[in-house]
């Protein structure tokens, strides 16, 4: 926490929410959040590496225990897909996108049950600014949303041909005649637009409140005996209920995935 | 709400772990999955054929217990009536030649009867001859004569 400013509910709040951005040039690009870019790929990493290794060690016989966990993952996710995207092998690239998806934003999203106070004994050691969620971060939903935004068309374009893909961004919803061009054309503008923004900004959005609604108890906290015990046990049942949010949030954000890539995979 | 370079950081992160998941985690987890379904399927099948063959198993020793037995009754009778024809011809043989000894023994004492009567106009030719012989060599006495006739009838 910086020490030059008084510690007041704004301040605390404010440095919370700041993330560790550091220039690497001039423009839109000059700037990266160190902190999210880290956290991210460490938190993935630890989760997809301890499912590889649990991967490479599975056995067609009597499963123990952490390969059963993992098989119910997998199951879950594979229903999931199975159910969503009915268009050819969906073990060569879907399904495993959208394990990760799940994987890597429950964890990402996990991190929010962390106390922020407590995650910067850790986080402190290399940096004051640390936000540990990155999916609080719109950069990082964004980025997951603009991916799967151009696999969307990489796929539309795949499936159906570039002219296939044309007609249907002219001709589609409304009918293929002439005068309808610029009806469909607009149409299928705001669908594209709207799809990744949608993607991203729920995800954001509902972390994002999640982490101010626990900074606003903590302040309250911070006030008394009152306070304290008040922020306890709301700070509490808050956790609970994000329990919920957190992982529904995952689910949606790769339920969304899979279904806008079996969109593109549809024509009309 | 900026937006900077962590985007491209993050999408470039974004893509090594599709690429980790799909290389390290997706296909060995699919290969124990499905190679434990289809042991369990091989399995079930397995005992399926294994109850069909039972029961056919079953099926069959059934009639072969059906078919041994309608033999066993079938010989059973078979034996019986020929018991009863043996017995029938035992009898019957049995008859005729109760029929033939009998005749035998009618006809040898037809021939016995035949011969004692023989023997008997024998006897009585002789008797007479010495009743006549006696009768000469002691004539007049009527009185003799008598006896001697007397004697004579009662060795007839």
């Amino acid at each position: 926490m910086s020490t030059e400013h008084a510690l007041t509910p704004t301040s605390y709040i404010q440095h919370h929410l700041s993330f560790n951005a550091q220039p690497v040039g001039d423009g839109l690009f000059g700037m990266v959040h160190v902190d999210s870019v880290i956290t991210a790929f460490v938190i993935g990493f630890a989760a997809l590496g301890f499912i590889a290794w649990i991967a490479r060690g599975a056995t067609a016989g009597v499963p123990n225990k952490r390969q059963a966990f993992v098989e119910i993952l997998f199951e879950f996710v594979d229903d999931t897909v199975k159910g969503i995207f009915p268009h050819g092998d969906r073990s060569s690239f879907m399904a495993p996108a959208a394990l990760t998806v799940f994987v890597w934003v429950l964890m990402m999203n996990a991190l929010d049950f962390i106390p922020a106070d407590a995650a910067a004994a850790v986080t402190g050691l290399f940096s004051e600014e640390w936000r540990l969620v990155p999916t609080a971060d719109v950069n990082t939903t964004f980025a997951l949303a603009l991916a799967v935004w151009f696999l969307m068309i990489f796929y539309g374009i795949k499936v159906k041909g570039i002219g296939g893909w044309l007609h249907e961004i002219f001709c589609a919803p409304f009918g293929g005649h002439p005068l309808l061009w610029p009806a469909n054309l607009l149409f299928n503008i705001v669908e594209y637009v709207s799809k990744p923004l949608s993607h991203s900004l729920r995800l954001y959005g509902n972390m994002y409140a999640g982490e101010i609604i626990f900074l606003l108890l903590w302040v309250w906290a911070a006030t008394g005996v009152t306070g304290t015990i008040a922020g306890a046990l709301l700070g509490a049942s808050w956790a609970i209920f994000h329990i919920l949010i957190v992982v529904l949030q995952a689910y949606i954000f790769m339920t969304l995935t899979v279904v806008y890539l079996a969109m593109a995979h549809e024509g009309h | 709400m900026n937006i900077n370079l962590t985007l491209i950081a993050q999408a470039i992160t974004f893509a090594i772990f599709i690429w980790f998941t799909a290389k390290f985690v997706w296909p060995p987890l699919l290969l124990a999955i499905e190679t434990r379904q289809k042991t369990i399927a091989d399995g079930l099948s397995a005992a399926e054929r294994g109850r069909l063959e039972l029961e056919q198993a079953a099926k069959k020793s059934t009639d072969n217990l059906r078919e041994a037995r309608q033999q066993g009754a079938t010989l059973v009778a078979q034996a019986e009536k020929r018991a009863a024809d043996l017995v029938e011809e035992a009898k019957s043989a049995a008859r005729v030649e109760a029929e033939r000894i009998i005749v035998a023994a009618r006809s040898q004492v037809e021939q016995e009867a035949q011969r004692a009567r023989e023997q008997l106009r024998e006897q009585v030719a002789a008797l007479a001859v010495v009743g006549a012989e006696r009768i000469l060599r002691r004539e007049v006495d009527a009185k003799v004569h008598s006896e001697l006739l007397a004697d004579l009838k009662k060795e007839l």
